[in-house]
């Protein structure tokens, strides 16, 4: 028989897990954020193309918005960045000894290259 | 601590089970979309993808090198895109992107559904979602102009 959860969310909200466990939840919910938008994404593209709908347009206006822009990449990016430190750690085993320093790799990586990209966004969607 | 007996099996004990190829396709997937995705914006900036790029062109440039993908964005021309070599690199990206998506959808479930039976549930469900997303996805890239 499988195992049964033992803690309460709050509980679990309460463990200290560190920058371990945050990445681990960022990449989480990021892989499912992208997963809702592939999928409508391509039902969307999907249901147009076949039956000739409007409905692309006004999707697109979505996508185009900044504020959309900002979580797509962010998930986009943090859960390429994350997953290449997980790539990275697990075909060379041994560097896992350094798999705190790799997490401080990965920010000094990702906020750069995002608050960039949140820059350029933004820039542009004020008419830059 | 004793280092006379290796921690791990020898790798004809450890067996190969569908768990254990879809760990490691997960990672080689991941490799495989990033050489995908550079690719996907090489040959955009090759296709004349040049002026006033902004971040959302360069995201459709990148994640679906498809014809009605970037036909929005700022390139002069989007005939170079209807080869099929663009369809058939589009192709590789969409269903190396829907099998790894799916089995991590996958992988996050167990973590919540824990019964025999709603696994099962849940692994007859992400084959049908992975057939019917492939095949809307195969049908949007290859009958758009």
């Amino acid at each position: 028989m499988a195992s049964k959860r033992q803690v309460s969310l709050a509980e679990g909200f309460k463990y200290r897990g560190g920058a371990p466990m945050l990445v681990w939840a960022l990449h989480r919910i990021s892989g499912i954020g992208m997963a809702l938008f592939v999928g409508m994404h391509i039902v969307a593209s999907f249901s147009s193309q076949l039956f000739k709908l409007d409905i692309a347009k006004s999707l697109n206006a979505i996508y185009m918005s900044p504020s959309f822009q900002i979580i797509v990449f962010f998930c986009v990016l943090f859960h390429a960045i994350n997953g290449l430190r997980i790539t990275i750690l697990d075909l060379w085993p041994k560097l896992i000894e350094h798999q705190r320093e790799a997490i401080w790799v990965e920010w000094a990586v990702f906020l750069p290259v995002y608050g960039l990209a949140v820059f350029v966004i933004i820039q542009s969607a004020l008419g830059g | 601590m004793d280092h006379s007996k290796p921690k791990s099996l020898p790798l004809t004990r450890r067996g190969l089970n569908f768990e254990m190829l879809m760990w490691i396709f997960t990672r080689l997937s991941a490799l495989a979309m990033y050489a995908l995705v550079l690719f996907a914006i090489i040959g955009a900036l090759i296709m004349g993808a040049r002026n006033e790029m902004n971040l959302a062109d360069l995201m459709r440039w990148g994640f679906m090198p498809n014809v009605t993908h970037v036909q929005n964005t700022n390139v002069p021309d989007v005939a170079p895109w209807e080869t099929p070599f663009w369809k058939l690199t589009a192709s590789a990206l969409l269903m190396v992107a829907l099998a790894h998506g799916i089995h991590g959808l996958v992988v996050i479930s167990d973590d919540y559904i824990v019964s025999p039976r709603g696994r099962q549930i849940v692994r007859i469900l992400s084959i049908l979602s992975l057939l019917t997303m492939t095949g809307i996805g195969l049908y949007v890239i290859w009958t758009s102009l």
